[in-house]
């Protein structure tokens, strides 16, 4: 057969260049590290670990440079710690109300929609939080600055929790029917069952969902560069400006910063810190929902 | 009954899945132009016999085997060897109905066409559906999906497909096990035509249809062969106490 | 308070806390275009931005979102396809194959401000290619790349085992199967996964921001040279001015934002649905 010889060529071929796409993600994830690495090492010959990690001050663009990264990193954690008070329980009720409660019908309907939340660009979510939110803390707070933390938090909590509440779902849905049964065969009413059976057997797995939101919210961007302004801050007050890592970020890059300066190293090293963050809790956020639920494993 | 050679052989072929071995030492002949039918309890190892012999179990990567399969005295199992051009040679159909998602006459011709054959589309489309006692019932709908056929129609019309590829054997897995008795006996009536001009394998567990179809029958148990012979008197006169116990309905 | 009113208070209690959720993407959607509505008109479609709010437009954006998405889905779809076919269908199961999962995994994970920052690196800077519309791409290219082969994996999953037997067994060989029938088989599932992927790359911000999307931009561009902006860059470019008028303006781009992606979405919906029929027939 003569096609044959060109069918096996082919076969080979084909081979050869999906391989070398499948490189494209192994070399992406290389050259983020080379990278980080590389721009972190020469921040580092300049300014030390200690400063960078332990100093209390960031002010890179003023004279004298300080180059202590608490103070974002705090601006970032009170908009994780706010957003996931937020999103945790109420992602966490609306999770049971879709799994346990509500009728099937209605469940094909709100999914959807709920999951449309989680498909709305960042950047809209800054300008409600603008345009919207802050207003009506103001309204509350008369003292709520214009950009404040608080805002970012609220809509970074809303941003969140569609992805802890299908997160949980999935998780309740691994729960086989039988435990809910034996519950229910002991008397237990529904509230007695999700609280005392489901939530703690799948316990492990919602704290995968936390884990992955809590990520996510470190790495989000827009929504808190517009809402919560540039004032690194190591003590927030939440009706205040504050500045997250990634809003730095946004904020050198913004400006126009020329390429090797100290300045722009900055970004590489809050990026770097940023990228280990998130690496972590993602590695760990992952081996956790890989886990059985309790009492199920084999 | 022609040919005293034995078109497929195995020689102490043995199979293991990981570490659990699930065939034992079988040497087992199949001859031309009859129809061998293999039959044991479920898990006795037939199934993996039979996709051995068009190498069928090369995509399962836990699986291991040692011994000779050879066909017309050639070991499949040899690294020159091609598997496409085994499986050209030998045919498979398969326990569920599988058609290719595409339409009747579709379905006929890729076979050939992948591998470069050279056919008159319309003629081949006709005489294989023919030979699989298919073409009267779908000859005005042949640009139609092959999966809007009923389940019976959906197994002829694999036969149909592997016939187009006129290969010298036909295995068949088990291929009436998701069908009603109506579709099965059309499909045990097209075996026994279809005898004369293919040699075919057919994996059964159930008992009636290897008595009504096949010429020899190979008793499978736990992973052995335990008797092969004439289906007659296999089914009238068995040697081993196993198979009498097997065909007696006593377990299975 | 008796268990039974426990459970009653509970049960509105979670269907409340649903209904709140559905309620704030109502009152986003609202606010969004209440504010927007007296600034939509043909004419700011056909404008490009100015310093005047009355006389500025949002067709420099539109353009660029265009042109950056249609140059991302081209580097990113086949990349992605073609990494998830090797996954699925040939990859060994070995621990370089395991590693490699877990790699893509971590990739999706991924912060989309740090493509940015590979993006300014690689694409900007070392490869010279500028504040481009091919740097913010190839960055967006990236970011997308484990999302299409995520969902493109699960679309090959789902092909059934007996397609690919049947195949094989007709004497095909491995790229013959892979191309002929599982790929066609697996396409609207892998079509709703690159509609998603790229929708999301619709309303990335902060990866252009930094590799050089700009705020102003007065043309329309015509070539992947070009300097350029798209919607959501514009879109920040507008609310973070003090200005009101400039606020309206935000809110008729996020408009037209989200009439983009919800087609988009709608489309994807459709081909799911027209599969799903198709499969049952």
């Amino acid at each position: 057969m003569k096609n044959d010889s060109t069918s096996k060529f082919i076969d080979r071929s084909f081979e050869c260049i999906l391989l070398i796409c499948v490189a494209v993600s192994v070399l992406t994830s290389a050259s983020v590290i080379a990278l980080l690495g590389k721009e972190s090492i020469s921040f580092f010959t300049e300014v030390s670990l200690s400063d960078f990690l332990f100093g209390t001050r960031w002010e890179p663009l003023l004279e004298p440079k300080r180059f202590g990264v608490l103070p974002l990193v705090a601006g970032t954690l009170f908009i994780v710690f706010g957003s996931v008070l937020i999103a945790l329980p109420a992602g966490l009720l609306v999770a049971v109300y879709l799994s346990e409660y509500s009728p099937k019908r209605l469940r094909e309907v709100l999914k959807p929609i709920i999951e449309v939340l989680a498909g709305v660009p960042t950047v809209v979510y800054g300008f409600f939080a603008l345009s919207f939110v802050t207003p009506t803390l103001k309204a509350v707070f008369p003292t709520t600055e214009i950009f404040n933390a608080l805002s970012g938090a609220v809509v970074v909590g809303i941003m969140i929790l569609p992805m802890i509440s299908s997160l949980c779902d999935d998780a309740f849905k691994a729960i086989p029917n039988s435990l809910r049964e034996g519950g229910y065969a002991v008397g237990a009413t529904k509230y007695e069952m999700v609280t005392r059976i489901l939530i703690p057997a799948s316990g492990v797995r919602i704290g995968a969902a936390l884990i992955l939101a809590v990520s996510r919210a470190i790495g989000e961007t827009m929504a808190v560069t517009l809402a919560a302004g540039a004032t690194p801050k190591l003590f927030v007050n939440p009706l205040e400006s504050i500045q997250t890592m990634t809003a730095y970020i946004v904020q050198v890059s913004l400006g126009d910063t020329p390429a090797g300066g100290i300045e722009y190293q900055t970004c590489f090293a809050v990026g770097t810190l940023l990228f280990l963050m998130t690496l972590t809790l993602n590695i760990f956020g992952a081996k956790l929902m890989k886990r059985m639920p309790v009492g199920l494993s084999s | 009954m022609t040919s005293n050679q034995p078109i497929i052989e195995t020689q102490n072929l043995s199979i293991w899945y990981g570490e659990k071995k699930a065939v034992n030492s079988v040497s087992m002949k199949l001859f031309k132009n009859r129809v061998s039918a293999i039959i044991g309890p479920s898990g006795c190892g037939k199934s993996t016999v039979l996709r051995m012999l068009n190498r069928m179990n090369d995509f399962i990567e836990v699986l291991r085997h040692e011994g000779k399969i050879l066909i017309n005295g050639q070991d499949i199992y040899n690294k020159k060897l091609d598997p496409v051009d085994l499986r050209r040679k030998v045919g498979m159909v398969f326990q569920r109905p599988n058609p290719f998602p595409k339409s009747i006459y579709k379905n006929i011709i890729w076979g050939p066409k992948v591998n470069g054959l050279k056919y008159e589309p319309d003629f081949l489309v006709e005489d294989s559906l023919k030979k699989a006692a298919l073409w009267d019932e779908v000859k005005d709908r042949l640009h139609s999906s092959a999966l809007a056929l009923s389940g019976g129609q959906q197994q002829r019309l694999c036969i149909a497909r592997t016939i187009a590829m006129n290969p010298e054997v036909i295995l068949m897995d088990e291929p009436c096990s998701a069908l009603d008795p109506r579709a099965t006996s059309k499909i045990e009536e097209l075996i026994t035509t279809l005898r004369d001009e293919y040699t075919i394998a057919i994996v059964t567990h159930n008992m009636q249809q290897a008595s009504r179809i096949s010429d020899v029958t190979h008793f499978f148990y736990e992973g052995e062969l335990i008797e092969t012979g004439l289906t007659e008197s296999l089914f009238t006169k068995p040697t081993e106490k196993r198979t009498e116990d097997y065909i007696t309905g006593r377990f299975g | 308070m008796t268990r039974q009113r426990k459970q009653k208070l509970f049960h509105g209690l979670c269907f409340f806390m649903t209904t709140l959720t559905v309620v704030i993407l109502a009152v986003l959607l609202t606010h969004v275009v209440m504010e927007g509505i007296e600034w939509i008109s043909f004419e700011f479609l056909d404008r490009f931005p100015s310093r005047k709010p009355h006389k500025a437009g949002i067709k420099s954006a539109l353009f660029g979102t265009l042109w950056v998405i249609s140059l991302t889905a081209f580097f990113a779809v086949p990349i992605g396809v073609a990494t998830a076919v090797y996954l699925q269908e040939y990859a060994p199961k070995n621990r370089i194959m395991e590693w490699v999962r877990i790699n893509i995994a971590n990739l999706a994970g991924m912060p989309s401000i740090i493509y940015g920052l590979l993006g300014l690196a690689i694409f900007v800077r070392f490869f010279g290619f500028e504040r481009s519309i091919l740097s913010g791409s190839l960055t967006l290219a990236l970011l997308i790349v484990p999302i299409i082969i995520i969902a493109s994996e699960g679309a090959l999953k789902s092909v059934p085992n007996s397609l690919r037997e049947a195949a094989y067994a007709m004497g095909a060989r491995k790229w013959q199967v892979v191309i002929f029938q599982v790929l066609p088989s697996a396409l609207p599932g892998i079509m709703t996964g690159i509609i998603l992927a790229i929708s999301r790359s619709v309303g990335e911000t902060a990866p252009l921001i930094i590799t050089g999307a700009l705020g102003y931009v007065a043309f329309t561009p015509e070539s992947i040279s070009d300097p350029y902006t798209v919607l959501p860059v514009q879109i920040y470019n507008w609310a973070a001015r003090p200005q009101v008028e400039f606020h309206g303006l935000a809110a008729a781009g996020i408009v037209v934002l989200l009439t983009v992606l919800l087609s988009m979405n709608l489309l994807a919906v459709i081909i799911r649905n027209k599969s799903q029929k198709t499969r049952t027939s």
